[in-house]
């Protein structure tokens, strides 16, 4: 037990199925009689469809029916909602359009579902899908981010004049103004954000059963959430009752926040499976995953920092279009507001912040929370403003981060954009990173890197995210239609081993061997006695499941509650059958002893005396020992931390090396380094994937994506990135909750696309190149290069 | 339809499949071997890459019937007696997976790796990096994978 608690390496205990092929990811399942579903998507991104034939796919072979939205709303069928409303200035309410499960009248993205094929095999519904025949009337389109609110843009939908979906802001606008006026220096910068698809390596996949003896329905999908699609999808959508519809979301394969949505292929299998009488299965290729993920960032941004004659920074300015896409996925509209804005203080002491952020409609895959989710896009824009501050006034990169960083002594700290930081060693953060890369060995790195006739540069970003989403008021008062809170049960057996039920769900966090590191530890009981159960709407009580870094700061508190509950019961327990007070009971160690003797009882045994009750305070307690725990959260937690990133860039081909790449991260405190280091490791490729090589693309003229596939997708490769060197600094723990944990899903992404576009500029600089945009491709720094030379 | 039969694990097996049926399809829907991946199909990420006649190759670019006589070996069948293949226990060790979803295609790929340099005395991080290129993680980073490759290089030398 001593090597299986809080801080140890642990092994996980769910690698030996994934390591077998044993796992059970959703398409791995086949019900009773299953039949299966193809969509109909829309291969137009802006359409009126004028007529829908479905005659010839009804006939053909193996086919069971075929149907349109008109079906679904002969049924009352309700629209996909959106989670989240968003009140931009003046408290206008944002602009909400109808979204459809399946397109009606007009189609406003490729692959917008229009139709759903039934058939006895997947191929059978697959060619019988290619006989539905749609009559589409082009539209005009739109899908740049920047266009989307001109004049003469094509508008998407007729209550979204100029496609926007608001237009909001945040902090003191006459304050950053007047600071601006006094300002010594003022560093401006327009970015770009790139656009990314997701690209979790499991397709999403779903499979509707309905049970006509008990008329409840189940869905099995390849979900983070179960229980947030169970209340979407039943109450919205389907209109069944919770207690007549069971989600279940078994092994997923990665979500990176794209698995979080309700999609509309969980409603149409749930809906069909009742209507065919059969269990209906889809399941994406991943050419469809491409136009029916949501996809994440795209913003354009422009931005500025003021900064007196000695580089302390007084303002800083922000104006972003974000796109939303075609339509509003679940969370979309909070991602660039209140996961945005709300960071742009980043570390830094800034006293007057103002951002204004408008969303747009446009004819792509609607946009919603990618891995960091709002947080990347906020420390991308500071530390490249940051950095570019440091080359205009001629101060170190680092010396001007030291002059600005908001000390450890001033926390909480409260900064002008709503958050109030808890904790944290900013300074000391990047004093090691420094170390661990050897700064001041950078120049003759550099020399070195010359001599061979490659350009070296360095770059550095710090972040902090708000993570462990989320205080329920007060993300109910920024516009959350849900509670934010997490839930576990403890549930102990009579003979002393423990189900732990969490409404966080795993898809590679490796829950199963981290809360069971928690639960041994708190309880004293050995890991092997511990089952982590979840992703079952059935099986565990409720759940906001995992997406923005939240399991072990929201859902690691709950058990940590939940616990509490046990260890409390448990004491009235042993005191009676101990025949001391309870007050002289204390628990250490999986035992429950009295106070200054060697009188105990073990955990185990006081599980046994709870079911079987024969020496029992009967009187005023039940029998039993199971324990369920609602944790909200009371503040939002605060992982932060340095990234350095060292580039080589080949002048003749543009290629750009990361060198090297050090993260030094604070986490609070860490449950298992191994997996944490993992975390890291994964978060800082997807970092780096959108610095260098990941970039969705739509034809401005046609609207068709571009990038539709691997082959024009560029996906990181094991060759495409280097090893790192990562480290934790504990010193920080949060202050909030019971564990000081902070979360670390989120971080490397969010760090990593700064730090590696921060090297690449620091090295063209070199050649007169002073900005580029993301993705760093060989080729757009290639013509970089090309074009500062003529 | 015609009937396939291959070897499959030591186990022969037989079934009917279309023409058309990919032999990632026919394993894991005619023999149940769900270990065996599908995560794209482009035929580049890799998730599917099984062992036919000793070589490793992404299953979703070969037809069944094309491996009529067949030797194959999927990740179901590395682990004997209960005991992990070397690579299997190097992944659990350096905590080279995540999800788990591209884990079976690329423990596969990797056991290629190691096999093809079998005969020379070490294997370098770019050699591993390289060869890895027909198998995408999107979770792990490589990093960790990286490391489990390298150390099982000794252990599979023997």
């Amino acid at each position: 037990m001593a090597n299986a608690g809080i801080g140890q390496a642990v092994r996980r205990r769910e690698d030996f199925r994934f390591l077998t092929g044993t796992g059970t990811y959703t398409d791995d399942i086949d019900r009773p009689g299953q039949v299966y579903a193809h969509i109909v998507r829309s291969p137009h991104p802006h359409a009126q469809i004028r007529r829908i034939d479905t005659a010839a796919a009804e006939r053909a072979s193996g086919v069971l029916a075929v149907f349109t939205h008109d079906h679904l709303a002969a049924d009352g069928v309700g629209g996909l909602p959106c989670g989240w409303l968003v009140k931009g200035k003046g408290d206008k309410p944002m602009v909400e359009p109808p979204h459809p499960v399946l397109a009606t009248g007009v189609v406003r993205h490729i692959g917008d579902p229009v139709a759903i094929v039934i058939a006895a095999t997947r191929v059978q519904a697959a060619d019988a899908a290619e006989l539905v025949k749609i009559d589409y009337q082009m539209l005009p389109v739109v899908t740049s981010t920047a266009e989307a609110t001109r004049p003469d843009a094509p508008r998407l939908h007729t209550d979204a004049p100029r496609n926007l979906c608001y237009d909001w802001e945040l902090g003191d606008k006459a304050a950053v103004d007047a600071a601006f006026a006094r300002a010594a220096h003022t560093v401006t910068l327009d970015l770009v954000n790139n656009r990314l698809v997701a690209n979790a390596m499991e397709p999403r996949a779903a499979i509707g059963e309905y049970d006509r003896a008990t008329g409840t329905h189940t869905l099995y999908t390849t979900s983070q959430n179960p229980h947030v699609i169970r209340l979407l999808m039943g109450a919205f959508v389907l209109h069944i009752p919770e207690h007549k519809l069971r989600v279940v979301a078994p092994d997923v394969g990665g979500g990176f926040g794209s698995k979080i949505y309700h999609y509309a292929e969980e409603a149409l299998v749930t809906w069909a499976a009742k209507k065919v009488g059969r269990p209906v299965k889809w399941t994406a290729d991943r050419s469809e995953s491409f136009v029916s993920d949501a996809q994440g960032r795209d913003h354009v941004t422009s931005c500025a920092l003021a900064l007196d004659k000695d580089g302390k920074f007084l303002a800083l300015r922000v104006k972003t279009v974000a796109n939303m896409g075609g339509y509003l996925s679940t969370f979309a509209p909070a991602i660039p507001t209140y996961l945005y804005a709300t960071l742009l203080a980043g570390l830094y002491a800034t006293p007057a912040i103002h951002c204004e952020v408008q969303a747009v409609f446009t004819n792509t895959v609607p946009v919603d929370a990618y891995r960091g989710a709002g947080r990347p896009e906020a420390c991308y824009l500071l530390e490249r403003l940051v950095e570019k501050s440091a080359r205009q006034t001629g101060i170190d990169r680092a010396e001007i981060r030291r002059r600005n960083f908001i000390p450890r002594a001033a926390m909480p700290y409260q900064t002008p954009v709503a958050l109030q930081y808890d904790s944290g060693d900013f300074v000391a953060n990047m004093e090691r990173a420094l170390k661990v890369v050897d700064y001041a060995g950078f120049a003759a790195r550099r020399a070195d890197s010359a001599r061979r006739g490659r350009l070296r540069g360095i770059g550095l970003s710090t972040y902090i995210e708000a993570c462990g989403i989320a205080p329920s008021d007060v993300a109910g008062s920024l516009g959350a239609r849900a509670g934010l809170y997490e839930v576990a049960e403890i549930r102990f057996h009579p003979t002393g081993s423990v189900t732990v039920f969490t409404g966080t769900h795993q898809h590679g966090q490796g829950h199963e061997t981290t809360f069971a590191q928690l639960v041994s530890e708190k309880l004293g009981i050995p890991i092997e006695n511990v089952e982590i159960a979840h992703g079952d709407t059935a099986q565990i009580p409720f759940g906001m499941g995992t997406y923005g870094s939240r399991s072990i700061a929201v859902g690691g508190s709950a058990i940590v509650k939940a616990i509490d509950k046990i260890v409390a019961k448990g004491k009235k327990i042993a005191a009676h059958i101990l025949e001391v007070a309870e007050r002289d009971i204390e628990f250490k160690d999986g035992k429950f002893q009295v106070a200054g003797t060697d009188k105990a009882m073990s955990m185990g045994e006081v599980a046994f005396a709870a079911y079987v009750p024969h020496n029992y305070p009967l009187k005023e307690l039940e029998p039993g020992l199971d324990e369920t725990a609602f944790y909200d959260p009371k503040n939002f937690t605060f992982p932060n931390g340095c990234h350095i990133c060292e580039v080589e860039v080949d002048r003749e081909t543009g290629v750009v090396d990361i060198a090297r790449f050090i993260a030094i991260d604070d986490f609070g405190t860490v449950i298992n380094p191994m997996i944490v280091e993992g975390q890291v490791h994964g978060g800082l490729v997807q970092g780096i994937g959108q610095a260098l090589v990941e970039n969705c693309v739509y034809d401005g003229a046609s609207g068709q994506l571009l990038t539709g596939s691997y082959n024009d997708y560029c996906m990181p490769r094991a060759d495409d990135v280097p090893s790192f060197q990562v480290e934790t600094n504990e010193s920080a723990p949060c202050t909030h909750n019971p564990l000081g944990v902070k979360g670390c899903g989120e971080a490397g992404t969010i760090g990593a696309g700064a730090a590696v576009m921060n090297a690449v500029v620091d090295a063209l600089a070199t050649v007169g190149v002073t900005e580029i945009d993301m993705p760093a491709t060989p080729h757009n720094v290639w013509r970089a290069l090309k074009n500062a030379k003529t | 339809m015609p009937t396939v039969t291959m070897t499959v694990n030591g186990k022969k097996m037989s079934a009917e499949c279309e023409n058309r049926t990919l032999l990632v399809q026919f394993l894991r829907e005619k023999q149940g071997l769900t270990g065996t991946h599908v995560g794209c199909d482009t035929t580049q990420c890799g998730a599917c890459v099984v062992h036919i006649d000793g070589l490793p190759v992404k299953s979703c670019t070969t037809l069944a019937v094309q491996n009529e006589g067949a030797k194959i070996v999927t990740i179901e069948g590395l682990a004997k007696d209960g005991k992990l293949h070397p690579m299997q226990e190097m992944f659990r060790e350096h905590h080279a997976l995540q999800c788990g979803f591209c884990t079976p295609g690329m423990v596969m790929a990797a056991i290629g790796i190691v096999d093809r340099h079998k005969g020379e005395p070490t294997l370098a991080e770019k050699t591993v990096r390289h060869e890895l290129e027909g198998n995408f993680c999107r979770c792990t980073g490589y990093h960790n994978i990286v490391k489990a490759i390298m150390a099982a290089f000794p252990l599979m030398k023997g």
